[in-house]
């Protein structure tokens, strides 16, 4: 099983998710630059937070062009997992592999906080490892975090299931109180239509060590590695 | 009589014997660019040539020093073959000016020294000074320059740790902004900024060069005045973005091998970086400005060599690499021109074309600006603030709602408004951030730590400089030693104002002879900084502000100290003893509107045994949280240690100090720590060996903070209201 994560000029999350990946669930993991073209030989994606391209334009807006991208696309066409977090987020919006756009936080201030996220949907393969309600605290460090779409498709995806984790209080109510950037209907993780692509502005990554705050964030990267194992398991037997 | 070449000098902010000097140097009258070279690198900003011999007097050597004063940043060992690279520097007139670039550039400077050694930035750190939130100007400063650095540091990827913002009157026309960096390096990557090997070739990389940040270097070399604000264009733009593609360039760089030297483009731009390598590598640089990538049209040469436009820095690669060097550059969409070449000559050519336009000295330029030895005397109303008398301050009967007063002032309120800007846990290293007495990084591949923390007590400095001084390194080694961790070196900035002013130079001169003093007493070596004078508006001067960057080492992760106290029932102890001191205390600020009275005495033999103790007991395990006395007292601390760990806390005081001082008495030395009720007497103990005086003063618990002294409750407060002034203090100021 072997992780990418993609590394665009202005990328600076990408260490803490290799670490993540590499030192804590001990995986086989590769940055890969922007340039490249090729994903053969690799079973997820990691999009990584960071201000690719200096967030010039709007964030991910430039990025959304870089060749790597054109490859991350097929990759998902083919069922490919890729998890976006943060800027890796804004980039998937800004490449139509998820709905909906990230803009300014409400407050038009950045925000680095440690905030509680409630699971809604555990029967995804970025969640699998949640129980159904499990309230997270996850790290949140972003200065466009706001997260908008429009009535129609948002009802689409609460219907189906695509909200994956929501802003909350520490005990799990949804409200505005505890919407720290202002997005609809508090949402701050989602996933595409087919289940194989997620967004979220949290960092799981950065919640991987006691030492360091907390270990949250290893139910969302471990979800997407039993995912893989069951993968790898299916082909086998095939 | 004006003597010849007066006017020219005064026109680059020379005095006359500077001129005459630099006729000897050179050896005849210098041509206009070669003036304005020197009138750059000779400002106070490049030179030092007034602080200089003073710095003298600071310990810089000792066993773990690697790189001491004079490069682009300090270096001191942590072991395992690690290094931490440090430094702190000014960026106070462009962020009066222009508050986002200001600050966005100050940051962005800092973290080039840092890199250029070759190190991967993994922490920032800042000093902020404003005046009063009540004006809408200081808050718009306050909110830009929280702003500049935000953005600046967010996009670069570098976490910012810690940090400390302090507000006064005396910085209401000149803000102060100090960024400190830090890097850590396997000891043999270092790099240095130093021009060696005839025909090397010199190569600028980064950035194109523009009209920004024109004569930076002079302009912070002057008092502010209202024409400042005219000066716009010696305030340089930043681009983190571009700056982020350079540090990946340059580690990137740095693995291979090269690279001989390199500098970055700082104040006073190309020129400081040619002469400044060539002066180290005892060489001569031979350049061509044609050769330098533009972002304007019509530049002259002398604009091109004191442009200090961001995100550039000057290579020096070993003759036949420079395409190794371009092809790493171009990966990143980056320039990089051979710009010229390293002579054996000493001297500094500078070519436009096939033209020579300018050739002096290296050494000159870079080293060789005559030092000024200005006047210093003691202020005639020194004496009047320390007049000041507390037995006719009236002993009120509310002292709770005067420790709530105290949290809501702004230099003691959370700061949280302000870091919550700041992405403190990026590369995810951040294992105590922002909000306690000191920040602590884990070393990638170790079990060891490192500790971080700035601090400058302007108020005591004020009062008495030299004790302010040092109470500026005594209570950096202090927050350091709260979080667990072994003070071992610090870089300063020093604020000041005119120092042609003999009031002014006796305030900086007071002030390095008490750093120094506390440096050697404490063990803790300066291995670089900054001075930044002429930190003035009309006839007023800031007060003297050094400002102290410590870092420290943390042996072991498993015992590290937050300022909040531990799980209910620890019992409070206070290490160290309280005085009837209260001089220089925010309490007399708040009681009488001024900064006043004697500072209170700092013993730094008792503050090292106190440090000892405190550290010993956090090592063995016993102590559960540690917290000093500094800003507010006692009670504050106290308050603090209860809001940060969500707890409430019944204390008794000694008796026999009157209670103002008891309660909000700023003297050093104190710390308050929480330990398990079985731990107690292990502590104790450890403090009868030491000789250090311990008061034990309750237990936590509950949801209110009482303070009993001789039976009779002075405190009592439910700690969610001291929390909600303590923590709603500045966003409440700053949503105006």
């Amino acid at each position: 099983m072997r992780f990418a994560v993609a590394v665009f000029p202005g990328s600076n999350c990408d260490v803490d998710a290799y670490r993540a990946l590499h030192d804590v669930l001990g995986r086989d993991v590769e940055y890969l630059w922007h340039r490249e073209t090729d994903l053969s030989g690799f079973d997820g994606v990691i999009l990584p937070g960071g201000f690719s391209y200096g967030d010039y334009l709007r964030p991910g807006a430039i990025a959304r062009f870089a060749p790597l991208m054109e490859a991350v696309v097929r990759f998902a066409g083919r069922g490919g997992m890729v998890l976006g977090i943060c800027n890796g987020f804004q980039l998937l919006t800004e490449a139509g592999l998820l709905p909906g756009a990230l803009l300014r936080n409400r407050d038009l201030i950045f925000l680095c906080d440690t905030v509680p996220v409630r699971v809604e949907n555990v029967d995804t393969v970025f969640t699998r490892c949640c129980q159904a309600g499990q309230v997270l605290r996850l790290p949140i460090a972003h200065g466009d975090g706001n997260y908008a779409v429009d009535a129609a498709t948002l009802a689409v995806m609460e219907q189906r299931g695509q909200v994956i984790l929501r802003y909350c209080a520490p005990d799990g109510t949804v409200d505005e109180q505890h919407n720290p950037n202002g997005s609809v209907a508090n949402i701050a993780g989602i996933i595409n239509g087919q289940g194989n692509v997620a967004g979220m502005m949290p960092h799981p990554e950065r919640a991987a060590a006691e030492l360091l705050g907390g270990t949250d964030g290893v139910f969302i990267l471990q979800s997407m590695v039993q995912e893989l194992e069951r993968r790898q398991h299916e082909a086998s037997r095939c | 009589m004006k003597l010849p070449g007066a006017e020219r000098a005064a026109r680059v902010g020379l005095t006359d014997a500077e001129y005459a000097r630099i006729v000897e140097l050179v050896g005849r009258e210098p041509g206009d660019l070669e003036l304005d070279l020197f009138g750059v690198m000779w400002s106070e900003h490049c030179s030092y040539k007034t602080s200089r011999p003073l710095l003298r007097l600071f310990p810089t050597t000792g066993a773990a020093v690697l790189q001491g004063p004079g490069e682009n940043a300090g270096i001191v060992d942590i072991g395992d073959g690690l290094a931490v690279v440090m430094k702190v520097e000014s960026h106070n007139h462009p962020s009066a000016v222009e508050p986002y670039q200001g600050a966005a550039t100050g940051s962005g400077g800092i973290i080039r020294d840092i890199f250029t050694m070759g190190a991967r930035p993994v922490a920032m750190l800042d000093s902020l000074r404003f005046g009063d939130l009540g004006e809408a100007r200081q808050r718009s400063l306050f909110r830009g320059v929280v702003k500049g650095i935000g953005d600046y540091d967010n996009c670069m990827g570098i976490p910012t740790v810690a940090g400390e913002v302090g507000f006064d009157d005396s910085y209401t026309g000149n803000c102060l902004v100090n960024a400190m960096c830090v890097g850590i390096i396997r000891h043999g990557d270092i790099k240095r900024g130093a021009a060696t090997g005839v025909g090397n070739p010199v190569i600028l990389v980064g950035a194109t060069t523009g009209r920004d940040g024109m004569g930076g270097a002079s302009f912070a070399s002057v008092d502010l005045t209202a024409a400042s604000q005219e000066r716009k264009s010696a305030v340089q733009v930043g681009d983190p973005f571009l700056e982020k593609l350079l540090l990946e360039a340059c580690l990137e760089l740095f693995r291979t091998d090269a690279v001989v030297g390199i500098q970055d483009l700082g104040a006073a731009g190309l020129t400081s970086a040619s002469c400044e390598t060539a002066a180290r590598g005892g060489m001569g640089i031979d350049l061509d400005v044609a050769l330098v990538p533009r972002r304007e049209d019509g530049m002259v040469p002398a604009e091109v060599m004191i442009s200090e436009s961001q995100e550039r820095m000057l290579v020096i690669a070993r003759q036949g690499r420079e395409e190794d060097v371009q092809r790493i550059f171009d990966k990143w969409g980056l320039n990089a021109a051979v710009i010229g070449r390293v002579t054996d000559d000493g001297m500094l050519t500078i070519r436009n074309g096939d033209v020579v336009v300018g050739q002096v000295p290296a050494k000159a330029l870079a080293e060789q600006a005559p030092l000024r030895h200005p006047e210093a005397v003691r202020p005639a109303w020194q004496g009047d603030l320390l007049d000041l008398d507390v037995t006719r301050l009236q002993q009120q009967d509310d002292w709770t709602g005067t420790l709530t007063a105290l949290l809501g002032t702004p230099t003691i309120a959370s700061k949280e408004w302000v870091y919550r800007q700041y992405d403190s846990v990026v590369r995810t290293n951040t294992v105590i951030g922002p909000g306690s007495d000191a920040a602590v990084l884990r070393v990638d591949g170790t079990d060891h730590g490192i500790a971080l923390t700035i601090d400058g007590p302007g108020r005591m400095c004020l009062l008495d400089p030299a004790t302010g001084a040092a109470m500026a390194v005594a209570e950096a080694a202090r927050n350091l030693v709260c979080s667990g961790a072994k003070p071992l070196a610090l870089t300063d900035c020093l604020n000041f104002g005119n120092p042609e002013k003999p009031e002014v130079f006796w305030q900086f001169s007071q002030a390095v002879v008490g750093m120094s003093d506390a440096c050697r007493k404490l063990g803790i070596p300066v291995i670089g900084g900054n001075v930044s004078f002429y930190n003035e508006t009309g006839a007023s001067a800031i007060v003297p502000t050094p400002v102290v960057g410590m870092v420290g080492v943390v042996e072991d992760l498993a015992h590290i100290c937050r300022q909040g106290f531990g799980e209910p029932g620890s019992v409070v102890v206070l290490l160290g003893a309280n005085t009837d001191e209260l001089g220089g205390s925010e309490y007399i600020r708040l009681a009488t509107g001024r900064t006043a009275g004697r500072v209170p005495l700092l013993d730094l033999e008792r503050e090292k045994e106190v440090q000892e103790l405190c550290l010993a007991g956090i090592r063995r395990g016993l102590v559960r949280s540690a917290h000093d006395v500094s800003d507010g007292g006692l009670s504050v601390t106290l308050a603090e240690s209860c809001i940060s760990g969500q707890t409430g806390a019944d204390c008794s005081l000694p008796a026999g100090i009157r209670p103002d001082a008891l309660l909000f008495g700023e003297a050093p030395s104190r710390i308050v720590v929480s330990v398990g009720a079985g731990d107690l007497q292990a502590l104790v103990d450890v403090a009868g060996e030491m000789g250090v005086p311990l008061a034990v003063l309750g237990t936590t618990g509950g949801t209110l903070l009482n303070i009993n002294v001789s039976g009779k409750s002075l405190v009592h407060a439910p700690v969610v209201d001291l929390a909600a002034a303590w923590s709603g203090s500045l966003p409440r100021l700053m949503s105006v």
